[in-house]
C-alpha cells in the first residue's frame, strides 16, 4: 500500500546519519556505458516489424481554416499508405503538468507551421516526400496579428505589489529606468520529438520523447478520448528536454491515431524544422526595470514590468519577474505583466521559465545601478540581502546568497577587476562581470517503489532521466538507505506501469522522485528494524550488513521474500510557511574584439547553494550546462520570426545558434556550498538544473560592459550589437 | 526528397554522357542532399562523379597548383604546399563548416553551393532563385545573412562560401569542361553571375559543363595573407562578413593589396577601388578606414543588414591590421582561440 | 513493445542494393535511391547508436567514420558508398568492453542526455588522428609544425558536434584524458 507523506514540518537529516557516504559522492552514471556505446535506446531507435513511418505536414498560413486536404495529390506516390488528420490532432504540445489534452483545433489553423496532417508510408523517404507534396487548401483569415509588438489583444492583471513603489521611487536618491528585450528562444534538445505507437486491442503502448509521463499518459488518453488505463508510455532514455518535452505532442497523438487505423506500429519523428515550427518556444520579452536606491546602495524601490506573448488559448505566460520579486526586496515593489496574444508558434516553458530571461535584465540593471553609485557590484548585492521574502513575508527556508557572493568574489579574483575599458590585451578588451542567481524551489507529488531482496534492490518509478542524472541519484539514495553498494541497486525509469512521479521539469525532479525513493526505502528500513528487534534510530545498514539491538546479521538473511514498499510524497505546510529557493553567484571574464565586437568568454565561475547535493558529479554537470545556456542567451541565441506570417525563420540548427564547443571556455568552475534545506523536502535538497542558467548570462553581459563599455539592451550581444553599443559608449 | 535515378560515372567522358536535362552531378553532396531533402532541389537523376580519378588530387604544374574538383576541403586545407604558399586558402576553408563537412565537401561543390537565405530554404516562401518570377520574400522579411552588394530587387541572397572568397583574393581560376570535352578557364570571380532579374542563374556554366579543377597562380613573394570571419557564434556558422586580404609591403608602405569579401554579396565581392586606395598607404587605422569607407559607400542594405556596413568596415580594418603587422595575432587563431 | 532489430518490411520497384563494410563486417542493404547512410544504418542494420539530430549536417549527432574519416552520415547517400568502410559507435566498444575514449566520457561525465554522445565520441576518435597527423585547424596559431593538443584546438575541432545539455567542458576533458592515456 502506498504511504503518502505530506511535507508539513522539517524532517530528521537521515541521509547524514546512514553513514555510507554514497549520497553526494561523485559517482559515474550507471547508464553511462550504454550511452557511450550507442546502446541506450531513445524513442526513435528501432522499427518493430511491420512498422510504418509518418511525417507531419505543416500549415502554411498564419491563421484560417483548412478547406481541403487532397489525398489524391500523394496517393499515387510509391509507398504512401495514407493521410491522417482529424479532430484529435493537437495544435501544439501540452503545457507542463496539464494532465489533459491541449487545444485540438479541428480544421482550424492558428499559426504558420502548425501540424495539420500526418502522411504515413512504408518508408521515411516516401512519407517525407509525400508530406512535402501534399496539397492543402485554406481559407486564410485577413488581418491576422503575427507580431507581438503590434498585438492589441492584451491581457493584464493588476500589478503585484508590496509597499508603495511610486512613492519610494520618487523618494530615492538615485534612480534608474531601463528597458531590455530578449528574443524568442528554442529549447532545441538534440533528440527531435519522436513517438512510436503500437496497439494491442484497445491498449496503446507509446515510446515517446517525453519528460513527465504521469501527466503525459493522461494527456494522451484525453487527446484520443480513451481511458488513461489503456495507455502505457515508455521513455527510458530521453535526448534532452529543457521544457520542450513536458507535455504530450502532436507527433504522439498522430502516431497513435495512424497506428490504430492501420493496425500496425507507426513511428513519427519530427524533422528538425518541425521541432522549431511546432514545439513550444520561449516567448520574446520586453522588460522595464526601475530601481531606486539610497546613495549608500540600499534599494528603496524596485519595479520589473514585462511584456510577453502567447497564442490564443494557452494559459502560460513566462513569469519574467519571478526572481525579482524575492531576490533583494525594497520598501516599494511592483511587478506588472502584459500578455500579448499573437498567431505564432505557441510559447511555453523552456529551461528556467522566468529567471532565464528576467534575470538577464534584473542583473544588468543592478550592475548599472552599482556603476551609478560607484559601488562594487558584489557589495551592492550584499547590501540588499533580504531577511525574508519581501513580497510574501515568508522566511527563507535556507539561503546562502551572501556566502555565494563572497566566496565567488574571492575564488574568482574579483578584486583584480579593472575600471571599464582599461584592460586591453592586443586587439581584445578584457573585463569581468558578475550576477546573483536565484531559482525558486518546489516539491511535486511523486511516488516510487523500492524492492529489496537478497540479490539487491530495485527502484521503480515512471520518473524520467533526461540527462539530469536520475538513474544515478535514485540508485544512490536507495543504496545509502538500504546499506547496499550502489551496484546492487537497479533503477527502472520511464514506464507508466511504475508508480507515478513528478517527472522532469521545474528542477523539482530530484527533490520529488528522490524523496519518494527515500521514503519507500525508509519504510523498508522500518521493517528491517522490526526484524532486528530494534528501533529505527538504532538500525545501521552498511555494506550488506544490518546492525542493531546488539546483533549483526547479513542483510540477505533478514529477507525471506522480497520486501516491497511504495511511497508517495507531496508538498505540505512547509511550502506555505517558508519560501524555498536555490541561490548562487555567477562570475565571468570575457574578451571583446576591439574592432569586430566578437565576444569570447574566457572563464566562468558559479558558486551555488542548492541544498543537499545527491551526486556531486551529475549536479556539477547540470550546473555547468545551465551556465552555458546563460552564455547562449547572452551571446548567440535568437529565434527570428517573419513579420508577415509570424513563422519561425531560423528553423534549423544552422540558423538558430546554440553555443558550439568553441563558444565555451574550458575554464568553467562550479562550487557547491554545503547546505541542507530542511523545509524543502525530506531529503533536504533543492533543484539544480535551472539555477545555473539564472543570472549566468547577465554576468557575461556585465563583463562585456566592463571590458569595452558596451551595454547591450537588446539581446543577444552579437557582434553588430556590441559594436553599436561600444560606439554609443564612446569606445 | 523526390525519387530520382542514380548512376555512377567512372570517367569524365562517361559523366558527360549521363548529364542531361533534369540531371545533377553529385560528389560530396553536403549541400545538394541538404536541399533535396526539403525539395528546394529535385533533380530527376543524380550522376555520381565522386569516383572519377581525373578529378582528384592536387598537383604542382609549374605555374602554381592545380586542385582537382574532387579534392575535399580537408585535403586542401591540410596540404603542405597550400599551407605554406597560400595560407589564406587553408585559413578560409578551416573557417567554414565543420570537420565532418569539410571531409566530404569538394572544391567544385564548395564553389557551386547555394545561398543559405532562409527564404530560399523554405518552399512555403516566395523565392525567385528557386522559382523564377515567384517574388522575393526576403525583401520584406527578416535576414541578418542577406547581401549588401550586387543584389537586385529580385534577390538579396548572399553566397556563403569562405573558400571562394580566399580563391578570389588569390586570383585563382576555375577550369571548366564542356559536355563535348573542351576546356576553358575563368577567374573565380567570373564564374558567378549577379542575380539581376534571373537569380536562378548563378553561374556562367553552360548546360553540361562541369568544374574540373581550380588553378592557383604561383604565390606572390612576401605577401601577408589574412582571413577574418565574423559570425554569430565562434565556430560552425556562416559569415556575417568576412575579409580575405593578400597584402604586399613596399618598405613601410603598402605595395599592393588584393581583397575579397564574404557574406556580403551573391558572389565573393571585390572592389578594385578599395585595393587601389591602399596602394602606397602607410599602415594605420586611418588609411584602412578610408579604404573601408570606399567599400561600404557602395552598400545597399535591407533594414536587417544595415549593421553590415560598420561591421564590414571594422572587420576590414582588423584584417589589414593583422596583414600589416599592427596586430600580432594569427588570423583564425585570434578569434577561434579564446584569448587568455 | 520489443525494440527488435529493424526490418525492411517492404519491397520497392526502384530499390537498389549496396554492399559495404560496417564495423569490420560485410553488410548488404536493400534500399531506395534516396536512403541515407544514416537511415540505412539505423533502420536496416539496427545500428541505432548513430543518431539523427537534424538530418542536415547541422549537429553532428550522426557522425560516423567513412574510410577512417569523420563525416555526417545524414549527408551520405547509401548508394554512393559501395565498397566503403564504415565505423559506427557500436564498432568502438560495447558496454562490457569500452574503449579509452568511452571510458573517459563516463569518468568525466562528458554527457548528460547521451543523445549527441555517440557522435561526439566517433568525431573525437577521428579528431585525435587528425591532430596526430598535424592537420591544422582554425584555432591553430601556426599552420606549420606540430599541432598542440590544447583545449582551444579540441574545442574548435569538435565544434561540428553540438551538445544542448552543454557538457562541452567535460567532453573536452574526457577527450584530453583519453588522448593522454593513449600517448
Amino acid at each position: 500500500m502506498t504511504k503518502t507523506f505530506r511535507m508539513n514540518e522539517a524532517q530528521p537529516r537521515l541521509l547524514d546519519e546512514t553513514g555510507q557516504g554514497i549520497v553526494g559522492a561523485p559517482l559515474d552514471r550507471p547508464e553511462g556505458p550504454k550511452k557511450v556505446s550507442g546502446r541506450a535506446h531513445y524513442a526513435a531507435d528501432g522499427l518493430p516489424e511491420g512498422a510504418a513511418q509518418g511525417v507531419l505536414v505543416r500549415a502554411t498560413i498564419a491563421r484560417g481554416r483548412i478547406t481541403g486536404i487532397d489525398e489524391d495529390s500523394v496517393s499515387g506516390l510509391e509507398g504512401v499508405i495514407g493521410v491522417f488528420h482529424g479532430p484529435e490532432f493537437l495544435r501544439n504540445p501540452a503545457q507542463g503538468m496539464a494532465g489533459e489534452a491541449p487545444v485540438q483545433p479541428g480544421g482550424e489553423v492558428h499559426y504558420h507551421g502548425q501540424p495539420i496532417a500526418l502522411v504515413v508510408a512504408e518508408s521515411f523517404e516516401a512519407a517525407r516526400d509525400a508530406a512535402q507534396r501534399l496539397v492543402v487548401t485554406y481559407e486564410a483569415e485577413a488581418g491576422v496579428v503575427t507580431d507581438p509588438a503590434r498585438s492589441e489583444e492584451l491581457e493584464q492583471d493588476d500589478p503585484e505589489t508590496a509597499g508603495d513603489f511610486e512613492a519610494a521611487f520618487a523618494a530615492a536618491e538615485v534612480t534608474l529606468d531601463r528597458s531590455y528585450t530578449t528574443p524568442a528562444q528554442a529549447a532545441a534538445a538534440m533528440e527531435p520529438h519522436a513517438a512510436l505507437a503500437e496497439w494491442e486491442g484497445d491498449e496503446l503502448t507509446l515510446r515517446g520523447a517525453l519528460q513527465m509521463l504521469r501527466f503525459n499518459k493522461e494527456e494522451l488518453a484525453d487527446s484520443l478520448g480513451i481511458p488513461a488505463e489503456k495507455v502505457r508510455i515508455l521513455a527510458p532514455y530521453v535526448g534532452g528536454g529543457f521544457g520542450s518535452k513536458l507535455g504530450i505532442g502532436p507527433e504522439a497523438v498522430a502516431a497513435a491515431l495512424a497506428s490504430r487505423t492501420l493496425g500496425r506500429p507507426v513511428r513519427v519523428v519530427m524533422t528538425r524544422q518541425t521541432v522549431f515550427d511546432a514545439v513550444l518556444r520561449r516567448t520574446e520579452t520586453s522588460q522595464r526595470l526601475r530601481l531606486g536606491a539610497d546613495r549608500d546602495g540600499r534599494l528603496r524601490a524596485l519595479s520589473h514590468d514585462d511584456r510577453v506573448s502567447n497564442i490564443q488559448g494557452e494559459g502560460f505566460a513566462e513569469p519574467v519577474s519571478q526572481a525579482s520579486q524575492f531576490l533583494y526586496g525594497a520598501e516599494g515593489l511592483s511587478f506588472a505583466q502584459t500578455l500579448a496574444r499573437v498567431s505564432r508558434t505557441p510559447a511555453g516553458s523552456v529551461r528556467a521559465p522566468g529567471e532565464a530571461v528576467g534575470m538577464l535584465a534584473l542583473e544588468q540593471a543592478m550592475d548599472e545601478l552599482a556603476e551609478m553609485l560607484e559601488m562594487c557590484p558584489v557589495a551592492l548585492r550584499l547590501k540588499n540581502l533580504p531577511e525574508k521574502n519581501p513580497m510574501t513575508g515568508q522566511p527563507f527556508s535556507a539561503t546562502r546568497l551572501g556566502d555565494c557572493l563572497r566566496e565567488g568574489a574571492e575564488r574568482f579574483g574579483w578584486d583584480a577587476r579593472k575600471p571599464m575599458g582599461s584592460r586591453r590585451e592586443g586587439e581584445w578588451y578584457v573585463g569581468m562581470g558578475m550576477a546573483s542567481a536565484a531559482r525558486s524551489n518546489m516539491l511535486v507529488k511523486s511516488a516510487a517503489r523500492v524492492r529489496l531482496s537478497g540479490e539487491g534492490a530495485v527502484v521503480e518509478t515512471d520518473m524520467t532521466d533526461i540527462g539530469t542524472g536520475t538513474y544515478a541519484i535514485l540508485g544512490q539514495i536507495a543504496a545509502e538507505m538500504l546499506g547496499l553498494p550502489v551496484e546492487k541497486v537497479e533503477v527502472r525509469l520511464g514506464d507508466t506501469s511504475f508508480p507515478g512521479a513528478s517527472g522532469s521539469g521545474g528542477s523539482f525532479g530530484a527533490n520529488s522522485a528522490g524523496s519518494a525513493t527515500f521514503l519507500a526505502a525508509k519504510a523498508i528500513r522500518e521493517t528491517l528494524a522490526g526484524r532486528m528487534g530494534c528501533g529505527l534510530s538504532e538500525l545501521t545498514l552498511q555494506e550488506g550488513i544490518a546492525r542493531g539491538g546488539n546483533r549483526e546479521v547479513p542483510l540477505a538473511e533478514l529477507i525471506e521474500e522480497e520486501l516491497v514498499e511504495e511511497a508517495s510524497v507531496e508538498a505540505g505546510d512547509t511550502s506555505e510557511s517558508h519560501f524555498s529557493s536555490g541561490f548562487g553567484a555567477h562570475f565571468a571574464e570575457v574578451a571583446v574584439h576591439a574592432y569586430t565586437g566578437e565576444v569570447r568568454v574566457r572563464r566562468m565561475l558559479g558558486v551555488m547553494a542548492m541544498g543537499r547535493i545527491l551526486n556531486e558529479k551529475t549536479a556539477r554537470s547540470q550546473a555547468l550546462g545551465g551556465m552555458i545556456w546563460g552564455l547562449g542567451a547572452a551571446l548567440t541565441e535568437e529565434m527570428a520570426h517573419d513579420p508577415r506570417t509570424g513563422h519561425v525563420v531560423s528553423r534549423d540548427l544552422a540558423n538558430y545558434h546554440v553555443p558550439a564547443h568553441a563558444d565555451v571556455p574550458g575554464d568553467m568552475t562550479v562550487v557547491f556550498l554545503e547546505e541542507r534545506d530542511d523545509m524543502a523536502n525530506p531529503i533536504q535538497t533543492k533543484g539544480i538544473g535551472e539555477l545555473g542558467i539564472s543570472g549566468a548570462g547577465a554576468a557575461i553581459l556585465n563583463a562585456v560592459r566592463n571590458a569595452c563599455g558596451a551595454r547591450v539592451y537588446d539581446m543577444p550581444a552579437t557582434p553588430d550589437r556590441v559594436i553599436a553599443a561600444m560606439e554609443a559608449a564612446g569606445f | 526528397m523526390r525519387d530520382f535515378e542514380y548512376s555512377r560515372a567512372e570517367t569524365l567522358s562517361g559523366a558527360a554522357g549521363q548529364i542531361g536535362e533534369g540531371a545533377s552531378v553529385v560528389a560530396g553532396g553536403t549541400n545538394l542532399l541538404d536541399l533535396m531533402k526539403i525539395q528546394v532541389m529535385s533533380p530527376a537523376r543524380l550522376v555520381d562523379i565522386s569516383r572519377i580519378g581525373e578529378l582528384q588530387g592536387i598537383s604542382d604544374d609549374g605555374e602554381g597548383l592545380r586542385i582537382g574538383a574532387l579534392a575535399t576541403n580537408s585535403e586542401l586545407a591540410a596540404d603542405g604546399r597550400i599551407r605554406s604558399g597560400w595560407p589564406l586558402l587553408s585559413r578560409a576553408i578551416l573557417a567554414g563548416a565543420s570537420a565532418q563537412i569539410r571531409n566530404k565537401a569538394t572544391t567544385g561543390g564548395n564553389l557551386l553551393q547555394r545561398t543559405r537565405c532562409p527564404y530560399f530554404y523554405d518552399t512555403a516562401m516566395a523565392c525567385n532563385k528557386r522559382s523564377p518570377g515567384e517574388g522575393c520574400a526576403a525583401q520584406e522579411g527578416v535576414g541578418r545573412m542577406l547581401a549588401i552588394f550586387g543584389t537586385s530587387e529580385h534577390c538579396l541572397a548572399a553566397h556563403p562560401s569562405d573558400m571562394a572568397v580566399a580563391l578570389t583574393a588569390l586570383r585563382a581560376e576555375v577550369e571548366i569542361r564542356s559536355k563535348e570535352g573542351e576546356t576553358r578557364r575563368l577567374p573565380v570571380t567570373e564564374l558567378y553571375r549577379l542575380p539581376g532579374d534571373r537569380p536562378d542563374l548563378e553561374t556562367v556554366l553552360a548546360p553540361g559543363e562541369i568544374i574540373t579543377a581550380v588553378r592557383l597562380p604561383a604565390p606572390m613573394a612576401e605577401t601577408r595573407q589574412v582571413y577574418s570571419k565574423v559570425r554569430d557564434r565562434a565556430s560552425y556558422a556562416f559569415a556575417l562578413v568576412s575579409v580575405a586580404a593578400v597584402v604586399q609591403m613596399d618598405g613601410d608602405r603598402i605595395g599592393s593589396a588584393s581583397l575579397a569579401f564574404g557574406g556580403v554579396a551573391p558572389r565573393p565581392w571585390t572592389d578594385p577601388e578599395v585595393d587601389q586606395a591602399l596602394v602606397g598607404a602607410a599602415p594605420g587605422d586611418e588609411a584602412f578606414g578610408n579604404a573601408a569607407d570606399v567599400l561600404v559607400a557602395q552598400a545597399q542594405c535591407h533594414p536587417d543588414t544595415e549593421f553590415k556596413k560598420p561591421l564590414l568596415r571594422r572587420t576590414l580594418i582588423a584584417a589589414l591590421r593583422e596583414a600589416t603587422g599592427l596586430a600580432e595575432t594569427a588570423t583564425g587563431a585570434s578569434t577561434a582561440r579564446i584569448p587568455a | 513493445m520489443p525494440i527488435a532489430q529493424a526490418h525492411a518490411t517492404f519491397k520497392q520497384e526502384s530499390h537498389m542494393r549496396t554492399r559495404f563494410t560496417v564495423n569490420g563486417e560485410a553488410r548488404e542493404v536493400e534500399h531506395d535511391t534516396r536512403t541515407t547512410l544514416l537511415d540505412a544504418l539505423r533502420d536496416q542494420l539496427g545500428l541505432t547508436g548513430t543518431k539523427k539530430g537534424c538530418d542536415h549536417g547541422q549537429c553532428g549527432a550522426c557522425t560516423v567514420l567513412l574510410n577512417g574519416k569523420r563525416v555526417n552520415s545524414c549527408l551520405c547517400l547509401a548508394a554512393m558508398h559501395e565498397g566503403d568502410e564504415v565505423t559506427t559507435i557500436e564498432g568502438l566498444g560495447s558496454p562490457e568492453a569500452l574503449n579509452a575514449l568511452q571510458k573517459a566520457f563516463v569518468a568525466k561525465d562528458g554527457y548528460q542526455c547521451g543523445f549527441c554522445t555517440p557522435g561526439q565520441i566517433v568525431s573525437a576518435t577521428a579528431m585525435l588522428e587528425e591532430l596526430r597527423a598535424g592537420d591544422p585547424s582554425f584555432a591553430s596559431a601556426s599552420l606549420e609544425g606540430e599541432m598542440p593538443l590544447d583545449d582551444a584546438e579540441i574545442a574548435e575541432r569538435m565544434s561540428g558536434n553540438l551538445c544542448r545539455c552543454s557538457a562541452y567542458p567535460l567532453i573536452r576533458e574526457a577527450i584530453a584524458m583519453a588522448a593522454e592515456v593513449k600517448s
